[in-house]
This record gives structure tokens, sequence and C-alpha cells, in this order.
């Protein structure tokens, strides 16, 4: 291993450092507030390491993994999203009676496998990075060890995601077996019907990953149980880089006319739908926005079938715009949240608009862009989805992509309409609003409206991350 | 020409001050909109006392380009015609008094309040501004969220529902337009290599038959929902009905308009054979809506509600007029919608005084008013005389020469057309003998018109007497685009070579051929 093989390991190699440091810290002082500076500090010290791993992509380091600047676009939006994540959880854990410190090691140790995702190229790490995240996520969504809705929510996906990990695994044994070789670059569509049966299992269990139709069961149980920043962590982290896994090994795979093409078309075709209509039926705000979930991922998975360029730098903005907003729709959830329960209620958001004007602006602001309305993020985000299917002529998946964003305002307004709600008095609350979880929502607030009016730095970004991409 | 972006930045940062503003004094947003209005009205004066004489087709007032996306090929491309002209004036006359008209009847969150409705000003200015595919879409998009709120916030009774209604079936109609403008941005691109969003690039884009005329109806599911033209009108009696008094005379003054604008600014230059081949339904359902409208209206009993529907019925007009093709109707259905704009706007002002002088809409508990309030039951009785169609004001003019226009295009249509006159003399004497004639009740007290209602109205009885007695300025600014409408005869064939259109688009190919 050369030293420009250590740069650009450096980010992951940083990630990593930060969960011994916190167990470190933790056994000699058990304090909340230090394990999430420590935590911080890692995360942005990962962050501040990525432009030198940039300069020596693309790289093979070892056998393991490629470093090249679409795996580490990833990993920066994992990693600034964990950050997120962690400003979020603080005041969150802090009103919480738990031990409140390893959460954050447990955030870190999800963070890298999440990265290791995003970089992987070949099975080895791709079920490494796989097992380090869901791990992690078992012992997040039942932290609170007290609830029982918490614990279950632990156990579902403990069951399910251990289900989906041995299909991947039975599958890429598959493969191996046809193909002899571990690299997804390995896979051809002459394998024959070994190959194919190991990628169906392989889809099935990234399938479950990413909450898709008919894989999606576990994902209103789980976010409704779990605490609010795990469901924010789940939604964005969790899904985005097993998205950008599914997208390197999948696309090259679906030729329009091969029945994964066709498999594919039958799952974002029922994941739009079945998110929306489900979500009609929703009274609670984080089921509402588990279903939403489903639908978005239904309309990213058309990014899997779409042709050329524009469907790495679509599926890529897309992602960065849907993180922002989830993580801004449950950081209003957090912030609202007390130490008896989530806010989760609609009647918690009634009248919020005259209660907190600010919440209640963020949260409109970031349910308009789950809507895809302009001057936000989404907008941008669905037009180039939009634009990627048009030009590659998926008319039918676009045209159902409209009639379902056109179903999706009737459950976002339906919130909206509730947050702007007349109130009989108005009486504004003293603002209880801690200091991070304030700073993070007008830095998600910002970046919304900044990604949805100036997209331009951005999309030239993305441009040179896909630019060499097949 | 950055003045046309200021037109559209003065009332978005007006709207945020008087937004802010609100903390000191319920006074202060509608002062601050007030003058940031009165300041685009002179920016714009400026602009109009420019203009040229005797301009070319095709030769643009104002004009301004900007890159804003340049990987997608979107720009900031705004431009000033007669058209867009004569529009933007009608926006900042009707943006003027939907404030003066909210002064008293808006006490609660009036910063929110302006705020809106600048917003909404400044996106329908953007609607008739843009010059790029994109712009056009997100300004069309912006403009629906402001007008969400303020039919949800500040609505009547049912404003839940018409809220949600009215946005669904907007939202749906301009995502498939969407869909339309990146069929059209994708041909283009791969025909020329350019990938743009740019409209005078995108004119004259040979199409194939079968993918313009589904391209076309991609556009028109979203301007014949904004128009609204008879079957995809049901959003607009609850959103009208509901909506507060700015937010009715916003909806049926501009936000309709925009409809028409966008038939006649993008879907009879981009898709011509299409728009012809199209042309015979499209009159057929302007003869349905104007009929249709008027036999609604002629039904209800809640003033508002009616008013909505002769909405249907007018904005019918305008489609006949666009539709016919011809010099003379298409002066008409722009003259259509101008004097719409000003006559409706009226009507509901006077059914906001009303609301909030008897907190009902309801017809069948009005009922002498004219005893009790001779001036506003007056302005009552000239509006309804506009709006049926009387010689003197500007909807004669108007639905005279859709009339006369349709007449060489189809005559059958055109009589049923004709007939929507007389069903319109029908319910606009039946609303005024219902509300306003007959036996005073006593149980109704009514104060008269205040000094800034009488002015209110005062300036709307000149306006649309001024378009009835003197249009030749509205003709003569807006003549030179609709000619160059009428000159594209759509050819016999319907082959993929488009015609060209003289003024522009032949020189752009050109330019485009050239390597």
């Amino acid at each position: 291993m050369t030293g420009r093989d250590v740069t650009a390991l450096m980010p992951f190699l940083a990630l990593l450092g930060t969960a011994v440091l916190i167990m470190l810290v933790i056994a000699f002082r058990r304090d909340h507030r230090t394990t999430m500076l420590v935590a911080v500090a890692g995360l942005a010290v990962a962050v501040a390491f990525l432009p030198g791993a940039a300069a020596q992509a693309p790289r093979a380091v070892t056998e393991l993994v490629t470093i090249d600047l679409y795996g580490l676009y990833y990993t920066g939006l994992v990693v600034l999203a964990t950050l997120v994540v962690a400003g979020l959880s603080y005041p969150y854990l802090a009103m919480h009676d738990l031990y409140r410190e390893e959460y954050y090691l447990l955030l870190v140790t999800a963070c890298l496998g999440s990265s290791v995702l995003a970089v992987s190229t070949q099975f080895v790490s791709f079920f490494l990075g796989l097992e380090i995240l869901s791990v992690s996520l078992y012992a997040l969504t039942a932290y609170h060890r007290h609830s029982r809705a918490s614990t279950e929510a632990g156990i579902k996906y403990l069951i399910l995601a251990a289900v989906s990990s041995a299909f991947i695994l039975f599958g890429m044994a598959l493969i191996y077996a046809a193909s002899g070789s571990l690299s997804f670059s390995g896979i051809t569509p002459d394998n024959g019907i070994l190959a194919a049966a190991g990628l169906m299992m392989v889809l099935a269990g990234l399938g479950f990953k990413l909450a898709v139709v008919p894989f999606h069961f576990w994902t209103p149980d789980v976010y409704e149980g779990a605490p609010a920043p795990v469901a924010a962590f789940i939604a964005t982290v969790s899904k985005g880089a097993v998205f950008s896994l599914a997208l390197r090994l999948f696309s090259p795979l679906s030729h329009p006319g091969s029945s994964l093409f066709m498999i594919v078309t039958g799952v974002a075709i029922l994941s739009m739908f079945a998110g929306n209509l489900l979500a009609l039926l929703q009274q609670n705000v984080k089921r509402i926005l588990a279903y939403s979930s489903i639908s978005h991922m239904g309309y990213l998975v058309i990014t899997l079938l779409t042709a050329g360029e524009l469907r790495w730098s679509a599926s890529a903005f897309y992602l960065a715009a849907y993180f922002i907003t989830s993580l801004g729709a449950f950081g209003v959830v957090t912030a609202l949240s007390t130490p008896e329960r989530d806010a989760d209620r609609l009647e918690d958001y009634a009248c919020l608009a005259w209660r907190r004007p600010w919440l209640a602006a963020v949260f409109t602001a970031m349910l308009l862009s789950l809507a895809g309305i302009p001057l936000t993020a989404g907008f941008i985000g669905k037009f180039s989805l939009a634009a990627a299917g048009v030009g590659s002529g998926l008319w039918l998946l676009v045209v159902i992509l409209v009639i379902n964003s056109a179903l999706g305002l009737f459950y976002y307004l339906r919130i909206v309409g509730a947050v702007f709600a007349r109130p009989a008095e108005t009486r504004r609350e003293p603002g209880t609003l801690p200091t991070t979880s304030g700073a993070v929502l007008a830095c998600l607030f910002l970046a919304l409206v900044w990604v949805g009016t100036w997209p331009g730095p951005l999309m030239a970004l993305i441009e040179r991350v896909v630019r060499g991409l097949p | 020409m950055l003045v046309l972006a200021w037109l559209i930045i003065i009332p978005l940062l007006g709207g945020l001050s008087a937004w802010i503003s609100a903390r000191w004094s319920d006074r202060w947003p509608r002062w601050i909109s007030l003058t940031a209005l009165a300041v685009d009205c002179v920016l714009l004066a400026r602009i109009w006392t420019g203009v040229p004489e005797g301009l070319v087709p095709g030769a643009w007032i104002a004009e301004m380009n900007t890159p804003w996306i340049p990987q997608f090929g979107i720009g900031v491309h705004l431009a000033l015609d007669g058209l867009s002209l004569v529009l933007v004036v009608l926006t900042l006359f009707l943006g003027i008094l939907s404030i003066l008209c909210s002064w008293t009847e808006i006490r609660e969150r009036v910063g929110f309040f302006h705020l809106n409705v600048m917003a909404i000003l400044a996106g329908i200015i953007g609607v008739f501004l843009a010059l790029d595919l994109f712009l056009f879409y997100f300004f069309w998009e912006l403009m629906l969220v402001p007008m969400y709120f303020l039919i949800s916030i500040w609505g009547h009774e049912n404003r839940g529902y018409a809220s949600l209604k009215f946005f669904i079936f907007t939202q749906a109609g301009g995502l498939f337009m969407l869909l339309s403008i990146l069929a059209l941005y994708f041909i283009h691109g791969n025909r020329t290599g350019t990938y743009t969003f740019d409209y005078l690039h995108l004119l004259g884009t040979p199409l194939p038959p079968l993918a313009a005329l589904w391209i076309m109806l991609g556009f028109l599911a979203s301007f014949l929902v904004k128009l609204p033209a008879v079957p995809f009108h049901p959003w607009l009696p609850d959103a009208h009905t509901e909506a507060p008094t700015a937010g009715s005379v916003i909806l049926a003054g501009l936000m309709l308009k925009t409809g028409a604008y966008g038939i006649l600014r993008f879907v009879l230059p981009l898709f011509p054979e299409a728009a012809h081949v199209i042309a015979p339904a499209m009159l057929v359902l302007a003869v349905i809506g104007i009929l249709y409208g008027a036999f609604l209206s002629f039904a209800q009993t809640d003033l508002k509600r009616l008013v909505a529907y002769t909405s249907v019925s007018h904005m019918g007009f305008v489609l006949l007029g666009i539709f016919a093709w011809n010099r003379t109707s298409l002066q008409g259905a722009v003259m259509q919608m101008l004097a719409h704009g000003v006559s409706t706007g009226a009507l509901f002002v006077l059914a906001g005084l009303l609301q909030e002088r008897l907190h009902t809409r309801d017809m069948d508990r009005m009922g002498g008013l004219w005893s009790l309030a001779p001036r506003l039951s007056g302005m009552a009785l000239l509006f309804a005389l506009a709006s049926l169609g009387l010689p003197g004001f500007g909807n004669f003019v108007a639905e005279f020469l859709v009339l006369a226009g349709a007449f060489s295009a189809d005559r059958v249509v055109t009589a049923f057309a004709a007939a929507g006159m007389v069903l319109a003399a029908v319910y606009s004497l039946w609303m005024v003998q219902r509300a306003f004639q007959g036996e005073a009740r006593s149980a109704l007290s009514l104060s008269d018109l205040s000094l800034r209602e009488t002015g209110i109205l005062a300036a709307m009885v000149i306006a649309i007497l001024w378009l009835g007695l003197y249009p030749r300025p509205v003709f003569d600014t807006t003549r030179p685009v609709l000619n160059g409408l009428q000159y594209i005869i759509p050819s016999p064939r319907l082959d993929a070579q488009a015609t060209p259109l003289p003024g522009f688009t032949g020189e752009e190919r050109k330019r485009e051929a050239l390597p």
C-alpha cells in the first residue's frame, strides 16, 4: 500500500478512527457533549479529506474498493447527512433518559458502512459495507430500550434485514459460481440462468434496503417506532448508499427488453403507486413520510432504466435534493418531539404556522420540496428525473411519475393545510428550539432554496463526478 | 435590459418587506405593497412610452437573456412585446386594486397576506415575460403556492376543499406541460445538437405530425385547465367562490389570462400544423364552454359562484377567438382578456363588498339593496351590463370582434356562440333583479360605498369604458404580435416541415444550419 493509496482511503480511515476514538472517550469519560463533539469533529475531518482523496481518483485500493469520484460524491453526501443527523440527535437525546454516548458510535459505524457501499465495486466489500450498516441500524432503531414500539421496530428490522442479507449472500454465491468473479464487472448478460437467478436475489435484497414494493412492508413500522433522527438516517443515508451501489451494479445490465428491465419497471410503477396511495390513508406523520419515501424511491428507480450520462447525474442530483428535504422534514419532527413521545400525530402540527412560525416555514418548504414545487431542491430533482426519463423515451414511467406527483400533493397539502389552519386564538409558544436544531434546520432550509434556485454549481460538480462513467 | 427582471423582483421584495413590516403595524404592509406596485407601474410606463412606432412582427420591445442553469441550457430569458405589455399593465392595475379592496377585509395575518398577493403578482408577471420554457414553467408553478395559501388561509367556509382542488387541477395540468416541454427539448436537441429551453430556438423545430400533436396536447392540458375550458373547469367555481376578494379578483382577472396567453404565445407558434388540426375541436369546446357557463350561472344562488360561472362563459369567447385564428378574432380574444379582467374583477369586488357588509353571498337573502345602497347597486348594474356585452363597454368590442372573426371560420359554431350573448343578458339581469331590486328586507342594514371603495370601482369603470370607447391603443400595441400569429398560415400538407414564421424563425433556423 502506497502513500497515495492511504490518501485515497483517508476519508474512510477518518471515520474508522472516529469510531475507535469514541469508544475510548466513552471508556474514560461518559459525557454526552464530549462524545457528540468528537463524533462531529471526526465526521468533519472525513469531509475535509475528500478533496485529497478525489485528487487520487480513480484508484483501485486493494482488490476491495475502487476510489472514484462517483463513490466519493456519495461518501460526501452520506457523511454530511450523518453530520446533520448527529446535530439533530443531540437535543433529542438530551431530553431522553438513556445511555446517550453509544448512539454516536453506532451512527459513525453506520456511516462508515454506507461509505464503503458507495465505493465498492465488488461483492466482498459490498457485503461488508452492508453488514456494518445493518448491524449498526438494528441497535439504533431499538435505541429507546424502554419503548415497546422502538423495540418492536428494531426486531422487525433485524429479522427482515437478516433475511435480505441471506438472499444477497446466496445471490452472490450463485453469481460467483456462474461467472467465477466477485467483481461487478465480471457479470455479463450471457452468464446463464444461474447468474440471472443470483442477480434477482441480490436485487431483492437491495430492494429491501431501498424499501421499494414489494419489499416495503417494514418501512412504516420502523419509521414510526424508531427515534425520529434515526428514521431520518434510515430514510437518507442508508437508502442513498444502497442506491448508489444498485446503480453501479444494475445499470450496465438493464437493457430495454431484458427481463431485469421489465422487473425494475414493475418495481418502479408499483412503488410509486403504492407509496402515494397508502400515504393517503395515514394519519401519522412519520408513517406518511415513510410511504412518501417509498414513492420517492420508486421515482428514483426510474434512473436505473435510463441510458447515458443522464442516469448518473439525474440520480446524483435527485438524491442530494432528497437528502436535504428528508433530513429537513424529519428534523422538524425531531425538533417538535417531547420526552414523552415523538411528534408524529397530525394534531401536533395543527396551527403550527401561528405558534412556531419558523419551524412551520421550514416544514412547509420541505413538504413542498417533497411534492416537487419550484424554488425548492425537490423541484429541480424531479425535473432532472423527468428529463432523464423523457431523454430515454420511457414515456409510460414518466407519465406515471406525473400522475403520482399529483397524487402526492393530496397528503403533502393535507399536512400543510393543518400547519396553516386558522386557530381559535393566536398565541405564540415560547421559542424552545435548541440552538443545534435551529442551526441545522436553518442550514438545511438555505441549502434547499439554494439548490432550488441556483442549481448550477451542484450540477457542475455532478457533471465532473459522472464524467467517464459508462 | 435589466428592467424586465426588476418588474418581477420589485413585487417580490415589496412582498417580503411587507411581511416583515407587519411586526410593527397592520398599515405598513398595505402601503409597502402599493408602493412596490406603483414603482412597477412607473418602470412599465417608461418602457411603454419608449415603444418605437411601427413595430415589426416578432420584434421585442425589451429583452434580457442571461444563463441560469447552463448544464441544461436554461437561461433567464425575459422579453416584452405588445401582448405581454398589455397583460402586464392589466396585472399591475388589478394588483393595485386587489390590495386596495382588501384594505378592511383582511384583518388577520396582514403581512403574510400581502407576501402571498405580491408573490402571485410577481409569478404572473414572470409568466407574461418568460421566453425560456423552463423559466415559464417555473413561474407558472410559482404562482400556485401563494394562491393556495390565499384561499386556504383567508378563504370562506369551504376553503380547505377549494384550495386543494385548485392546486391539484392546475399542478396536474402543469406537469403534463413539463413533459411536453422536455419532449420538445430533446427532439430539438437530438436534431440540432444544441440542448436549450429557449423559445426562440425551439420555434420552428420540425416535428413529426403525431409527435407535434401529443406535445401540443401536453401544453393544452395545462392551458385549458387554467383558462378554463369545459370539462377542465371544476376547480374554478370552488376556488373563485371560496377565495377572499383579492384572490377572486386575481384568479379571474389574471390567472385565467395566463392560460389564454400560453396558447397565444406557445401553442400556436410552436405547433402551427397541429393547432390547425385541432382547431375545429377547440371551437366546439369553446362554444360548449360559453353555453355551459351561461346556463350554470343562471342556476346559482351564490353571488360569487354566479360570477365564477360567467367567467367560464366569457373565457369561452377567448378560446373561440384564438382558434378562429384570423386577425379580427385574435384582436377580439385579446380584448376579451382585458375586458373580462376588468369587468369580472369589478363584479368580484362588489360581491366582496356585499359579503363584508351582509356576511352572506346568498342572493335569496338579498333583495331590494338598491334602496339601501344606491351607489353600490348602481355600480353592480353597470358592471352587469358590461358583462352582458352592452355597446360602450370593452366586452362588447371584444365579443363583437370574436364573433365577426369566427363567422368566417365556422358559421354554425358562431351562431351558437352568439346565443351565449343572449344568455349573458338573462343571467346578468336576473342577478341584478334578485339581489338589488324588489322589496327591501327590513332585516338588512347596509352602508353605501366608502370613498376608497368608490375610488376602486371608479377606476374600473374608467378602464372598462376606455376599452369600450377608445380601444385603439390596445389594438395598436398588440397588432404586431397578432399579425405575426396570423401569418402562420397552416400549410395544407401535414408533413414534417413546419411553415417558417416571418420575422424570426426563418433567421433562427438559418443561423442554426450554419456550421
